[in-house]
């Protein structure tokens, strides 16, 4: 009976109690259950599988972190501080490259998505446990390849690869680089393979889709781009091997082939994995949302259907980024409009967001910071989105800093801030431990006000004219420049200070006990860290989603 | 209570865990017909391109050799359809011998194949290998490049399937993989086989019947 | 042979028959009609696997869903990018 109360501290009359580094729930909890190599690289368990990626998505952050952090200082001079020009071009690449393929895809999924999703629909794991496993390794296999890729020369053609660049001029390792996003694909396309089947089958009676949690339903959606979409890019890819192997020419003209071919095959894949990198995030926001306001979310119904929305539309979307390739005016203007058509269900989630924070009960904690900073930034990188879109402006700024900058407030401000969010949100559910909040909003404020400081004067040097991928540039953008590259500075040392707090926590953190943030969904009914098979006995939910009692807290206030 | 025993993982029951397995497959040939879409899309944007010398170029394909291998594989998917009925029945020694039928039957379309590429090669139209080549212009050359990866990388599938078609023959026939309990085995494997015979059913009129 | 072998055997014969007219067909028609003939029954025979040999008519609507899902997805490959290249 003792072992099943919480405490903070170590019981001294108790010797079986070893003290701060174990709590009880910790003792009967997934991460105790077999200690082993053996148990943690061979288990089956959605929730190591998991703490797998967790950790090998930072590693991957932090390499990628590393090539952007060369970029950014040799930016600080106009003629470049410390890159060759053929230096510059491969560093810029394998940031784009590991920060997409290796980070971002499987970022928030393949940790949140794989710890959470079996818990939040009442199963006891994946519908394919073996599958999510064997999944990992694919994705292992494809970063040994990057990495392999990286100390043996690197590759310079932008993570695009367009072609003729990759197939004829490029000097670094195309094809295997190719290899590892081919590889790494196969890892996505299986994880969604997962999602999809799990959501489908393994809901516990009551859990009807208008129950879902918003979390599930844009796993979901992601899940279905990941699997449609991820093969048209593996034989896209392949297609570039052997072009550059054996010259095949589908997309040299010589031979009668189209190089926008390429270009239409590349983004019909990138345009909707652009999704698959920010509806996880929405998700999260979803969720965070709703805890820090103590409410239910505002149109439940809109909320979910938007994250199907953004799916289907992200794939009508493709030729917004060929306007100035030789595409076809008439193709261009059709693409024009289906992409501003896309900016309505993102529009919507963030009207809803509002108003579910709209007379809620706020709790300032670190995750609804994050949800903040997300949803502001979230709405900078939206608009700026539909000025790309249209036409005629995008001929000015095609190809500058403005772009950069678009893409950076969404996939930066928004995904990583979601994913920075996520971690702090579930981080006592996974551990167990409580970390010091005030650290949490530190952070969460830091990372805000560095990114802004780094991505901000971009659209300012993009609109003047700055081109992306040189490193060479006129004097008068200098002052520009170094405003950026001080704010990559500061976010470089704020991503690293979670480290310093959340390991803290998980060795001298407060005992979490099952519901630290007074949050409704299953996951807070179990204990923290969970149990292995995650729940007792089977659940039953016989309530709709974000059950929060705000009426009744609204008259006591 | 056996069945029971047969029920593993995140299961509560055995109609779960079928229906699961069911639902990954047709999810997975989903990802697998986006794969070979790709493909289709180059064969398009090249036929709308080239109209007249990507027909010339069809024409000097062994239409007939393609429509006997198209035979082929649709009597070996008719052996596979057959099988799967007996497996739901239990019937084990029929699930075998069917799959090893659609087994020969698909080192048959491979050995067919190998012989089309064989004369291909004697043609000098056979790109990387025929030497020299002898390709009536650049639109055929690609036309030809476009074929040889599209039917390898059908001809990987097919190679894939003749494994997975043996494999699972030898398990039922040593009783490893019990009947009708985990049919579900058998289904997947026939679906992946259909599959790999509905994707051949696209490939054989946009290569060889472009007219 | 019980009910299903023949019914199994006789979409065979019905695949065959097909084949023999999209090989008859290629030496009669040219350019629009040839595509439009050779794929409607590439179609047919594709719909005839999927129904019959796949086993889709004893499953349910979303099995259904998920099998042609794909192949609807890839009509807006093919739409779009021929928007382009129609209109080039």
């Amino acid at each position: 009976m003792s072992i099943r109360t919480l405490k903070a501290g170590p019981d001294r009359d108790n010797l079986d109690d070893r003290g701060l580094s174990e709590t009880p729930a910790q003792r009967t909890s997934y991460l105790r259950a077999g200690n082993s190599l053996r148990s943690w690289f061979f288990t089956t368990d959605h929730k190591r599988i998991a703490l797998l990626y967790l950790v090998s998505v930072t590693i991957f952050f932090f390499v990628g972190g590393t090539a952007a952090a060369l970029v950014r200082i040799d930016l600080l001079e106009p003629n470049g501080l410390i890159l060759s020009n053929e230096g510059y071009n491969r560093a810029f690449t394998l940031h784009g490259v590991i920060m997409v393929w290796f980070f971002l895809i499987p970022s928030i999924p393949n940790t949140f998505g794989n710890f959470l999703i079996p818990i939040m629909i009442g199963a006891r794991d994946m519908a394919f446990p073996r599958l999510n496993l064997a999944s990992w390794y694919i994705y292992i296999l494809g970063g040994l390849f990057t990495v392999y890729v990286l100390i043996s020369g690197g590759v310079d053609t932008g993570w695009t690869f367009y072609t003729p660049l990759s197939s004829m001029f490029a000097n670094g390792k195309v094809v295997l680089a190719a290899t590892a996003v081919f590889i790494v694909g196969f890892s996505s396309i299986l994880t969604g393979l997962n999602f999809i089947v799990t959501v489908h089958k393994l809901r516990c009676p009551g859990m009807t889709w208008g129950r879902l949690p918003l979390f599930v339903w844009s796993h979901y959606a992601t899940a279905l781009i990941l699997v449609l979409a991820t093969p048209v890019l593996a034989i896209t890819l392949a297609l570039i091997a052997a072009e550059r192997l054996f010259g095949v020419g589908i997309f040299n003209p010589a031979l009668g082939g189209d190089p926008l071919l390429y270009q239409h095959l590349f983004w019909f894949y990138s345009h909707p994995a652009v999704y698959i990198m920010i509806l996880p995030a929405l998700g999260v926001v979803s969720e965070l949302v709703a805890a820090a306001a103590r409410k239910p979310v505002f149109g439940y119904n809109f909320v979910a259907g938007c994250s199907i929305a953004i799916a289907a539309i992200g794939f009508l979307v493709w030729g917004h980024h060929m306007f100035v390739s030789g595409q076809s005016i008439y193709a261009s203007a059709v693409f024009s409009f289906l992409s501003l058509a896309v900016a309505v269900p993102s529009g919507i989630k963030v009207y809803n967001w509002t108003a579910t924070l709209y007379k809620g009960h706020i709790a300032i904690d670190p995750p609804f910071l994050f949800a903040a900073s997300f949803i502001g930034l979230f709405v900078v990188g939206g608009l700026t989105g539909l000025i790309l879109a249209m036409l005629a402006v995008d001929v000015h700024v095609h190809d500058t800093y403005f772009v950069v900058a678009h893409f950076h407030y969404i996939m930066v401000g928004g995904t990583v801030a979601a994913y920075f969010g996520a971690l702090h949100y579930w981080w006592p559910k996974i551990t167990g431990r409580l970390y010091p909040l005030i650290w949490g909003r530190l952070t969460a404020l830091m990372i805000f006000l560095g990114f802004n400081l780094t991505f901000f004067p971009q659209f300012i040097l993009g609109y003047l004219g700055m081109p992306r991928r040189y490193h060479h540039y006129p004097p008068e953008f200098h002052v520009l420049n170094v405003f950026s590259s001080t704010g990559a500075s500061i976010l470089a040392v704020t991503y690293l200070l979670p480290f310093l707090y959340l390991f803290w926590s998980f060795r001298y953190g407060d005992a979490a006990g099952p519901n630290p943030w007074g949050a409704t969904g299953l996951e807070w009914t179990i204990p923290s860290p969970p149990p292995k098979h995650n729940f007792e006995s089977v659940p039953t939910v016989d309530g709709p989603p974000y059950d929060y009692p705000i009426e009744r807290e609204g008259r006591h206030d | 209570m056996t069945e029971q025993a047969y029920v593993s993982g995140p299961y509560v029951d055995a109609e779960q865990q079928r229906a699961a397995g069911l639902m990954g497959m047709y999810v997975f040939l989903g990802s697998e017909i986006m794969l070979f879409g790709g493909l289709f899309a180059a064969a398009l944007v090249i036929r709308v391109l080239y109209p007249h010398e990507v027909v010339e170029a069809s024409k000097a394909l062994h239409i007939w050799i393609g429509a006997i291998n198209t035979a082929v594989l649709l009597t070996s998917s008719l052996a596979v359809a057959v099988a799967v009925h007996a497996a739901r029945q239990g019937q084990r020694r029929t699930v075998v011998m069917l799959f090893a039928i659609a087994a020969v039957l698909g080192v048959a379309f491979l050995a067919i194949k190998a012989f089309e590429y064989s004369r291909e090669y004697a043609d000098g139209v056979l790109p990387g290998f025929s030497d020299p080549a002898r390709f009536t212009g650049n639109v055929e050359h690609l036309f030809m490049n476009l074929y040889l990866i599209a039917t390898a990388l059908h001809a990987l599938h097919v190679t894939v399937g003749v494994a997975l078609l043996s494999g699972v023959a030898t398990f039922v026939g040593t009783e490893r993989l019990l009947l009708p309990r985990r049919s579900i085995v058998v289904e997947n494997t026939g679906l992946y086989w259909h599959l790999v015979d509905a994707i051949w059913v696209f490939l054989y009129p946009v290569l060889y019947l472009a007219r | 042979m019980s009910a299903v072998q023949w019914r199994l055997a006789g979409v065979w014969g019905a695949l065959v028959a097909l084949l023999s007219l999209t090989v008859g067909a290629s030496f009669l028609l040219t350019g629009a009609a040839s595509i439009v003939v050779s794929l409607g029954i590439a179609f047919a025979k594709a719909a005839l696997i999927f129904w019959f040999f796949m086993q889709l008519r004893g499953e349910h609507g979303l099995i259904r869903v998920f099998a042609v899902g794909a192949s609807v997805w890839l009509l807006i490959l093919f739409g779009l990018a021929s928007i382009d290249y129609a209109t080039r």
